[in-house]
């Protein structure tokens, strides 16, 4: 059944496994809320039939829309600077009418797309001149989605365009100077950041500075995860969540919550079974038959991890606190929607692929 | 379906592969790092982290601090923070809103503006946290809420401090006002600095000075019980009040200023030329700032908006104004440091003046001219076709090297923010625009009119210049930072512009002498407010035309529409051998520099001269604060 649908079946128990967690999870962080339950029920389901749908589309039709996929992304993000609707100060949802929707998760799979398809027009290792396009390619969305501001998703954008770069074979006699000028400008870029910016960095090696302010969030985090234990508090027992010391308890720190519910044991469950999607996703590349196909399951996998890397190190207090939602986990609309459908790719490029060749 | 060489295809294949290991090992290290992390919090930081949250009874309650107050030189307040009772819920504790909203309307009065605000916050802000209901309750309102608080859960009677601008529009332009902090605020601050906070500087110094009013947020630990309810108060960290603004402005000075505009649209800004210090800061008409603190109401700020008069304009910094004949006081310096023409021979003056082979004719504002005339002449008396002629000798680029220095087309660098840079127009500047210079302009600039464009604080700042030796200071509203607490007060010193370029100093005093003329000598057109002065004035008077008057036609002051009537303006500075201010005055469409604009300067320099303490003005006393 699952096959006649093109569906992966690893991949598959394994993403419904963490929809199910998920709903657990954010039934306990929004203190028993059923219309948030029943809102999320509604956005897994509608992640579920947006992966079905993109599963059935072959990866040569794809790759043949990449660029269009690609310049429309670029378009509605221009296009949020400028009519862009507000949610907390920064512009950047869309308001089509009936649904608003947020372009810089939309340029999360059509940036991979895209470049998949540049560096799989000729050989691999990419030339120099196609790296030189490749980085603008990369440059442009970045910059637009750091103008909106929304730091956190430019990064994770910048940094699945890198990787898609590196998967290509981007020679190691640039990537090392690159390290090194990275290295270099980070005393820059902190000359240019905000000082709310500066304050969640400089809050890392000391939480305790600023007890009231950035400082706290991670306090209270790492107490939520810390008080967990091994076996954990139980379902529905977070009180770090329920006394509303945890900011963003559904969304950002669902982790957290999560954490200090199921203990170690939960966690380590948690942490096992992205880690077991992203190793099926590295195998699908591993196994794809095209460049394309090879490219772009390496860069949305790849990407897949970024992001939870990025939470999970946030929760625990090993990195700074950017408003990064843990995948599929989290509450939320239009993240749930593009994550599904990176997954449908990924099943497509595994399930359409040609057993027997010439 | 490969349509590349099979030899490349298994290259790509190891490429990839070998990246794919790699990039597996670096998965594997973070995710062990990240496995670590949760061994050693959740195992061997288990007993510290669970003794944390049990103790996590105790919740840092915000102390917002008081704002640092504004005042002027002489420690009259002109904004203030004062107590007010505010009606707050906290909606977590609330069982249902709308029947306590219903309640609460029974006690106290609740606009619909009040309940949309309070709507407005209930989604936007965290359910624990306190949201205002209402700010301003009676004692009354406050005393029958606090009888039936028992029965009101979640309802909170508080005092709060609110900033409340005591003399009301008097130098609002300078002073600005803080507002409610919005979302699109709260994206640009620092959340922690403003925590517990609601307001934030919007316009003039409030704005500009932020940072130095806001002063630091302390906070209270709360012991609150297991649903999060304060018990009583552990430790105790004290706000840190911001520091006090203590300004050059005299308010009594403004107010006289702000007076002698009366209901006419218009700018004053006076300033000592040694020191850069601004003494007054008038854009008129003037508007009540207190209504925008707590969020003003639509219809209200909808009639400030459409009032022809454009009241909320900070005409000071913003209105950009063709400076007119008050630029032949830096045209006539121009005069005597060029080479391009004798200032020695007379000039003569027939009422018009061509360009070579056009038949356009350049009026003078006298019909029939001033005969022949020298310099001197020309500047007491405002003569057209003299400075026509030394434009059309220096040429345009010339007189823009001349004039920029007095800070012309650039931001003078006031302490308010958004200043306008006034238009000092070249050639280079109109093909930007995709536009061709015409030699009709280069005339015209010659006496002001044209491309060219100031702003009030620009002239001001570009007269102090020829009064304190050519050497031009910063405009600077603030004179020092004060401590609250300490008493420790800062002075903030007006950096200096590179002194005017000057081929020969003695230049300086020879437009001076020429400029007293006008104020001083019976031909001179400020002679008027000169004649019975107890000083020496020197000044320029400017008519800039708001309409452009067809060839062959007579302008009539009656006969024109008060809308496209000339600006008047007038910049002076006094006593011209030991010079104490700077002035410069616009009136919008008051006919003529010497009329309407030379008084209203005369009385602020005798204020500043003869300390005329003339009665203070209350906000009710002056007619065009309300």
């Amino acid at each position: 059944m699952l096959e006649r649908l093109h569906l992966d079946r690893n991949l598959f128990y394994a993403l419904a496994l963490l929809a199910f967690l998920s709903l657990v999870v954010v039934y306990s962080a929004s203190a028993r809320d059923n219309a948030v339950a029943l809102g999320h029920i509604g956005r897994l389901a509608l992640g579920f039939a947006i992966l079905v749908v993109v599963a059935q589309v072959r990866p040569e039709n794809l790759e043949r829309w990449s660029p269009y996929v690609f310049g429309a992304a670029l378009i509605v993000l221009a296009l949020v600077l400028v009519i862009g609707t507000s949610a907390k100060g920064a512009a950047r949802w869309l308001n089509l009418g009936f649904v608003r929707f947020q372009p810089s998760e939309l340029m999360k799979l059509a940036l991979p797309m895209m470049l998949a398809w540049f560096f799989a027009r000729d050989g691999l290792p990419p030339r120099y001149t196609r790296l030189g396009i490749a980085f603008l390619l990369i440059a442009v969305p970045t910059a637009l989605i750091i103008k909106q501001p929304d730091l956190g998703t430019a990064l994770l954008v910048l940094g699945t365009g890198f990787l898609l770069m590196f998967l290509a074979g981007m020679s190691w006699r640039i990537i090392v100077p690159i390290g090194l000028l990275l290295a270099a400008a980070a005393p820059i870029a902190w000359g240019f950041m905000h000082d709310y910016q500066r304050n969640r960095v400089l809050t890392l090696f000391d939480p305790e500075a600023d007890p009231l302010g950035t400082g706290y969030h991670t306090i209270q985090s790492m107490i939520a995860v810390g008080s967990g234990g091994i076996y954990g508090k139980g379902w529905l027992n977070s009180s770090q969540a329920h006394l509303e010391y945890l900011p963003e308890s559904s969304t950002d720190f669902i982790f957290a919550v999560f954490s200090e519910e199921f203990g170690l044991l939960g966690s380590l469950l948690l942490v096992g079974l992205y880690i077991f999607i992203i190793v099926r996703g590295m195998m699908i590349a591993f196994l794809a038959q095209s460049t394309y196909n090879r490219l772009l399951a390496g860069g949305l996998s790849l990407s897949f991890f970024l992001h939870v890397f990025v939470n999970m190190g946030m929760v625990t207090g090993i990195l700074p606190i950017v408003g990064i939602p843990l995948p599929i986990l989290s509450y939320g609309g239009t993240s749930i929607v593009t994550l599904m459908a990176a997954f449908g790719i990924l099943m497509s490029i595994q399930t359409h692929r040609k057993i027997v060749e010439y | 379906m490969l349509n590349i060489p099979l030899k490349d295809y298994f290259r790509e294949t190891r490429i990839f592969n070998n990246r794919v290991i790699i990039v597996a090992v670096i998965i594997a290290v973070l995710s062990l790092l990240l496995v670590v992390r949760l061994v050693w919090l959740q195992i061997f930081s288990h007993r510290h982290y669970e003794t944390l949250s049990q103790a996590n009874r105790i919740r840092p309650i915000p102390i917002p601090p008081p704002r640092g107050l504004i005042l002027d030189r002489n420690g009259v307040v002109l904004a203030q923070n004062y107590p007010v009772y505010t009606l707050e819920v906290v909606p977590e504790q609330v069982d249902d809103m709308n029947t306590l909203l219903e309640q609460l309307g029974e006690l106290v009065q609740l606009t619909e503006t009040d309940l949309k605000s309070f709507r407005k916050q209930l989604k936007e802000r965290p359910r624990f946290e306190a949201l205002t209901l209402r700010a301003n309750l009676t004692d009354e309102e406050a005393a029958r809420v606090a009888v039936k608080r028992p029965y009101l859960y979640g309802v909170e009677v508080q005092a709060r401090l609110q900033r409340h601008y005591p003399l009301g529009g008097l130098g609002v332009h300078a002073i600005g006002y803080v507002g409610r902090i919005s979302e699109a605020d709260l994206e640009r601050l620092d959340k922690a600095a403003y925590r517990g906070m609601r307001h934030v500087g919007r316009l003039g110094l409030e704005a500009t000075y932020e940072k130095e009013l806001l002063g630091r947020v302390g906070f209270e630990k709360m012991e609150t019980n297991a649903h999060g309810r304060a018990l009583r108060a552990l430790e105790r960290v004290a706000p840190v009040a911001g520091k006090n603004l203590q300004l050059h402005l005299d308010a009594k000075l403004q107010a006289v200023a702000e007076h002698a505009l009366g209901k006419r649209r218009g700018a004053v800004v006076a300033i000592e030329p040694a020191t850069g210090a601004v003494l007054a800061f008038v854009s008129t008409p003037t508007y009540d700032p207190n209504p925008f603190v707590n969020g003003i109401d639509p219809d209200t700020y909808r009639g400030l908006l459409d009032d022809p008069d454009k009241p909320l304009i900070n005409r000071a910094i913003n209105g950009q104004y063709a400076p007119g004949s008050t630029i032949k006081a830096f045209m006539g310096l121009a005069a005597l440091e060029t080479d391009k023409i004798d200032v020695t021979k007379p000039v003569a003056c027939g009422g018009a003046y061509n360009l070579p082979g056009s038949s356009h004719q350049f009026r003078d504002w006298k019909k029939g001219g001033h005969g022949a005339v020298t310099l001197r002449d020309a500047i007491a008396q405002s003569c057209d076709v003299y400075f026509y002629k030394l434009a059309v000798a220096m040429q345009i680029d010339a007189m823009k090297t001349f004039l920029a220095p007095f800070g012309f087309g650039k931001r003078t660098g006031i302490d308010l923010p958004a200043e306008s840079e006034g238009i000092l127009p070249s050639p280079a500047w109109k093909e930007a625009r995709g536009l061709k210079w015409l030699p009709g302009e280069t005339v015209i600039t010659g006496i002001g009119q044209g491309p060219i464009l100031v702003t009030p604080t620009q002239l001001a700042s570009a007269m102090s210049a020829l009064a304190n030796h050519g050497t031009r200071l910063r405009p600077t509203m603030v004179r020092a930072l004060a401590d609250p607490a300490t008493g420790h007060s800062r002075e903030l010193k007006a950096p200096a512009y590179p002194a005017l370029p000057l081929k020969d100093k003695s230049h300086l005093g020879t437009v001076i002498e020429y400029l007293t003329d006008v104020a001083h000598s019976p031909r001179g057109t400020a002679y008027g407010i000169g004649h019975n002065a107890p000083y020496r004035i020197a000044g320029k008077t400017g008519t800039a035309q708001v309409k452009g008057i067809a060839q062959g036609a007579k302008y009539s002051e009656h006969a024109t529409p008060e809308r496209f009537r000339d600006h008047a303006l007038f910049i002076s500075f006094a006593p011209v051998e030991n010079p104490q201010v700077a002035v410069a005055v616009i009136v919008e469409n008051g006919g003529h520099g010497s009329s309407a604009a030379a008084p209203i300067a005369r009385k602020v320099m005798d204020y500043v001269i003869l300390a005329k303490n003339l009665p203070v003005a209350t906000p009710a006393a002056t007619e065009n604060t309300e």
